[in-house]
């Protein structure tokens, strides 16, 4: 029987885990151990529904209903002022909750403090754009489209920008496998030679570490070996392993099983 | 549209439209002055460029969904691959981001070897860019010069940990490896010939004509513009903002030794150029501070944290329990707690910053990285309009893209 694989997470899973073992957690703080904070999340509180707010390893953490994101950003931007997005993505939940969480990791030069604004969107589901607020969300929310398939209200360029045009599916996801899918595998061969050539060509090799058994261009098994090139399809030669030159080594007489005497007589 | 007959041929990379006089030129991906592989859609007027469009993604290898496979020792290696030309400073960044997500305590010895190796690396890389910047532009002299210096610094990480380029020769938790005996009167004959090397770059390039023609006045970031589209490092501080992470939210020993932080409120080429200099000789100030700290520091390299880091080596060999939980940590990786961190530190490049989410596994849920570069690429399609074409090469050179980083 074949090992179970869960199709809605296909990313590498420790092969053992202590049933005991319960992972440790770091430290949420309270919002009201930093004053700088706390007046943020009081000002951010008057306008928006704050669902959550902590303070871990010193930086702010809100989450915020997915409608609001545009309303906060704006007000972070131009009352907290927050001045720089330093980085935006989001994190793929679909499998334990069917969710998408996206973050925005803002920065304020004049008060030292990063925080970071948290939402959560449905599979489907999509976010205002914060591109008109910082340019710097142009290419982030166009990353995290690409890699995701989170779209974004009214982007100006919502296209791919790392993989190319035509690509399907979205890496980033837990059920996209580390080695691509199916489309991957024929994508340059479709591109390159066209759909007639599948057959001639293959498949890309898209496992670095594959090992094909019937390939001896690139392989050889200790045992079996055969020349370069050599079809083995239908089986191959057991070639005992032989240690010594053809030829012989000097002053070392080759053994031969049919020349030898067994000496039975031990007083000899 | 073109009409291509045998007289006329099809131009690939070119495409004329007749109506408004409009020309669509693709730069690259394979332009000698691209840095890397960057393809950039330019239209123009004349030679005038009305809009850009940069195209990226030709080195994309996937490093997050990498890291999502891989334990996080594992990934150290693939951090060398992002900025290339100062590997050390990705390794350190995400060691770093480990560390805070952990809570761990580095050996101060351990300490001074980074923050010997994150300075010559930002010299590495600073004089990388001035060679091969200087070279876009014309200058093969100043190419020479600096190649020449940063062989030396290049050795000496050699004499370090064995490579050149891709270094992974920071861990989680500390250093691999103590310092050889030759490597501080090495790195201090270095730094007592800098300054003169750094005068001679700029005796040939400050005043050259041909230098200030490409670099005054071009490619001016404002300061909004800066801030917007997440500049950072020096592209930031060319354009009238103080910020270096270094001084502003220090980490490693940063706020024990004194350096300053150069600004210009100019946002041109030429800021840029200059600042860049400045860093240099801002950074053998720091490595000169640094290198009278390392004697008397405790021999220690890797922090104790028996359940993420492995026992020295002699604990190992005669201690049944480390080696035990050495061979839990490498087969099956640490598991640090659950949470995330978000850690941004200075690499030469800008702010390089890694997002970790942690839910307690061996492997990261995500990882998000963060690098200076994607931001400074994004930025070519507002800077370069208004332009003219032999301006393109210089704002890509001052920008200090590597393509890496920008597609990871």
């Amino acid at each position: 029987m074949r090992a179970y694989t869960p199709k809605d997470n296909v990313q590498k899973k420790p092969y053992y885990t202590d049933r005991y073992w319960v992972a440790p957690q770091v430290a949420k703080h309270n919002v009201s151990s930093d004053d700088v904070f706390a007046a943020d999340l009081e000002a951010i509180k008057a306008k928006f529904e704050v669902l959550e707010a902590y303070i871990q390893v010193d930086q702010m953490v809100v989450i915020i209903n997915a409608a609001d994101n545009f309303g906060v950003i704006e007000m972070l931007k131009n009352e907290l002022s927050y001045n720089q997005l330093s980085e935006m993505s989001a994190i793929d939940w679909l499998a334990s909750e069917g969710k998408f969480e996206i973050f925005y990791q803002m920065l304020s030069m004049t008060k030292r403090k990063r925080l970071r604004i948290k939402c959560k969107i449905d599979e489907k589901e999509s976010i205002q754009s914060v591109e008109k607020l910082f340019r710097s969300a142009d290419w982030s929310e166009r990353e995290m489209y690409d890699m995701f398939g989170v779209v974004v209200n009214n982007h100006p360029f919502m296209k791919r920008i790392l993989m190319p045009d035509d690509w399907e599916g979205f890496p980033l996801r837990k059920t996209y496998p580390l080695q691509g899918d199916e489309f991957a595998a024929w994508y340059e061969v479709d591109k390159i030679f066209g759909k007639e050539a599948r057959e001639i060509i293959g498949p890309e090799n898209r496992d670095s570490a594959r090992i094909d058994r019937y390939d001896t261009e690139r392989f050889a098994r200790l045992g079996h070996e055969v020349p370069r090139g050599t079809d083995i399809s239908n089986g191959e030669p057991d070639t005992p392993l032989v240690y010594q030159e053809t030829e012989g080594v000097f002053m070392i007489e080759k053994f031969d099983a049919e020349k030898s005497v067994v000496i039975s007589d031990r007083d000899r | 549209m073109q009409q291509p007959n045998r007289l006329r041929p099809f131009f690939e990379n070119i495409t004329f439209d007749r109506a408004d006089n409009e020309m669509i030129l693709n730069f690259g991906p394979q332009h000698p002055s691209a840095h890397g592989q960057l393809r950039l859609m330019l239209h123009l007027q004349q030679e005038q460029i009305t809009k850009a469009y940069p195209d990226i993604g030709y080195l994309h290898r996937g490093m997050e969904k990498m890291a999502e496979n891989m334990i996080y020792n594992e990934f150290m290696p693939t951090t060398d691959r992002m900025d290339y030309i100062a590997s050390s400073s990705n390794n350190y960044g995400f060691a770093l981001a480990v560390e805070r997500l952990i809570g761990l305590e580095v050996p101060r010895r351990a300490k001074v070897i980074r923050m010997m190796l994150l300075e010559t690396n930002r010299l590495m890389s600073h004089l990388f860019w001035l060679a091969t910047t200087a070279l876009d532009i014309g200058a093969m002299t100043v190419f020479l010069f600096a190649f020449r210096e940063r062989e030396y610094l290049m050795d000496l990480i050699e004499d370090y940990c064995g490579a050149r380029l891709t270094h992974s020769a920071v861990r989680i938790g500390g250093v691999p490896l103590d310092l050889p005996d030759n490597f501080i009167p090495d790195l201090r004959k270095f730094l007592d010939k800098l300054p003169e090397n750094i005068k001679d770059y700029e005796d040939l390039l400050d005043s050259n004509r041909i230098w200030l023609m490409r670099m005054e006045n071009v490619g001016v970031i404002s300061t909004e513009m800066a801030l917007s589209w997440g500049c950072s490092g020096i592209m930031l501080r060319a354009s009238g903002v103080e910020w270096d992470i270094r001084k502003e939210e220090p980490y490693e020993l940063y706020d024990e030794v004194e350096f300053n932080v150069p600004v210009s409120d100019k946002g041109d080429n030429y800021a840029r150029y200059k600042l860049y200099m400045a860093e240099m000789r801002e950074s053998a100030k720091i490595l000169y501070q640094v290198l009278d700290m390392y004697a008397g520091t405790q021999p220690a390299l890797m922090a104790h944290a028996p359940q993420y880091i492995s026992a020295p080596k002699l604990d190992i060999m005669t201690q049944n329990y480390s080696l035990m939980q050495h061979f839990v940590l490498v087969t099956q990786g640490m598991r640090p707690p659950v949470g995330e961190v978000y850690i941004p530190t200075e690499s030469p490049k800008g702010e390089l910053g890694y997002y970790i989410n942690s839910q307690g596994g061996a492997y990261p849920y995500r990882l998000k990285l963060r690098a200076p570069s994607f931001w400074h690429t994004g930025i070519l399609t507002d800077l370069l309009p208004g332009h003219y074409i032999p301006d393109v090469v210089s704002i890509i050179g001052t920008t200090n893209i590597v393509f890496g980083e920008v597609d990871r």
